[in-house]
């Protein structure tokens, strides 16, 4: 199979619409499975009690927050490297939700923090270098807004995308020699610290945190795609047919 | 290829030699910042000690930031990186001459401002010795980061904020070490590892920055 087929935005604008909606359906079932096994059958933890089912969001959201810019850094390389436009097209689309599991995961963590350890916030290395990236993404978000000249957008985004993907461990152990108070990672391949049913909701949360990413970003994809190649024959019949059917 | 490297590098420094008062305001603006922090958390002399190395950084961060929108803007506006980008010599080359200036005009001149302010701050002569180190290693890393935010935001509406979101968080590391090479040669545990940490950076930064520069450059002027 000829993967460079799907470089063309027109084959990728159709092979994202069918997924999408695959993955859409993926992602509702792994959360309700996921929520299910969080809520009702994962047991109390002995220490925590009942708060600690905040990690079923906390850490699938902190896991794809980093994903998803290492996905973009990922993109952007390709964009840069093959000069294959629907690369950066993928990576302004994740994006938005890149920023979005950054910010629910130190949302949830705050909400966490607040009974555990009796504070919303704490200048920790974890906690700070998810902040950190944050701002990140909003660097990479307002970048690419602010370019109008949509070509030097992408490469721009693309840039910063790598400049920052490159920084992220150097700035995470940084702040990890700085400070320290987060609990260690509850999960390695070595050890694992969480009971079996908590190990597979989180696992379950994540997969659905996986399957929900690539499908908005599949959908917002297809709309970068239409706003991007407007002019191009194809994209026009198709932006009249949707206008249409509005 | 050196000969492109120091014509460009004595250009820019006579540039900005002649708009020296230019370079006076971002000296300035590091002295006011720095000051106007004992008014707002109080004269208290231990206090001061302990956050002097931190404000003096942070204010040296932000006198670079400052700083940093100069290092490409002037010669966009005349069109004369157009040419230079449509020389023959390596983009890196002459972006590293630009940085270099930069550094030399804007980084530098905190780098020997310093002591005063440290001083200011009731800091021990031998703990001013080693801020001065640690800003001299750790602002050309600033530099050489701020110059890919520099490329990246040349000629837009908003770029200064811009330049801010972007580069800041990155500076971070360079932050902690400078700012925490003071307290660890405080505390005794000693500066080598920090100072190593940061001459680490440094090369990799000079290693990598100007190549991400001049990439920035030519998709900015494409």
């Amino acid at each position: 199979m000829n993967l460079f087929k799907f470089s063309s935005p027109q084959t990728f604008y159709s092979l994202a619409g069918k997924l999408a909606p695959a993955f859409g359906v993926i992602a509702a079932v792994l959360a309700a499975i996921g929520l299910y096994i969080s809520f009702f059958v994962a047991p109390t933890d002995a220490v925590q009690g009942e708060v600690y089912r905040i990690i079923f969001i906390h850490v699938p959201a902190a896991w794809m927050s980093m994903v998803i810019y290492l996905a973009m850094a990922f993109w952007s390389a390709i964009g840069l490297g093959l000069g294959t436009r629907v690369s950066f097209y993928m990576s302004k689309a994740l994006a938005p939700t890149g920023a979005l599991f950054c910010f629910l995961a130190l949302w949830t963590g705050a909400l966490w923090g607040r009974p555990t350890w009796g504070t919303y916030w704490a200048w920790d290395a974890r906690m700070t270098s998810q902040l950190l990236l944050l701002f990140l993404y909003f660097g990479h978000i307002a970048l690419t807004n602010a370019i109008e000249d949509a070509r030097r957008a992408d490469k721009a985004g693309a840039i910063i995308a790598l400049v920052g993907a490159v920084n992220i461990p150097v700035i995470y152990f940084s702040v990890k020699w700085w400070n320290t108070l987060h609990q260690g990672s509850s999960i390695n391949l070595t050890k694992i610290s969480v009971v079996n049913t908590m190990l597979i909701g989180m696992l379950i949360m994540a997969l659905a945190a996986w399957a929900y990413s690539i499908a908005v970003a599949l959908v917002r994809v297809r709309s970068i795609i239409l706003e991007r190649e407007r002019r191009t024959e194809w994209a026009g019949v198709e932006i009249a047919a949707q206008g249409g059917r509005a | 290829m050196s000969k492109a490297f120091i014509a460009v590098l004595r250009r820019d420094l006579l540039l900005a030699w002649r708009s020296r008062a230019d370079l006076l305001v971002a000296l300035s603006f590091f002295v006011v910042v720095a000051s106007l922090f004992p008014f707002g958390v109080g004269s208290d002399p231990d206090q001061l000690r302990a956050i002097g190395p931190g404000v003096v950084w942070v204010a040296a961060l932000l006198a670079t930031l400052l700083a940093l929108p100069r290092m490409f803007s002037q010669d966009f506006d005349s069109g004369v990186l157009e040419q230079l980008l449509l020389s023959q010599e390596p983009p890196v080359v002459w972006v590293s001459a630009k940085i270099a200036a930069h550094w030399l005009s804007t980084g530098l001149p905190l780098v020997v401002v310093s002591p005063l302010l440290a001083l200011m701050y009731g800091l021990k002569p031998s703990a001013i010795e080693v801020l001065a180190l640690a800003l001299l290693i750790g602002t050309p890393i600033l530099s050489l980061i701020g110059a890919i935010g520099a490329a990246l935001t040349l000629g837009l509406r908003g770029a200064g904020s811009l330049l801010a979101l972007l580069v800041l968080p990155l500076m971070v590391p360079v932050l902690i070490f400078g700012a925490g090479s003071v307290d660890a040669w405080a505390s005794g545990i000693g500066l080598r590892a920090h100072l190593l940490l940061m001459g680490g950076g440094l090369f990799a930064a000079l290693a990598l920055a100007p190549f991400a520069s001049a990439a920035a450059l030519r998709i900015t002027m494409d």
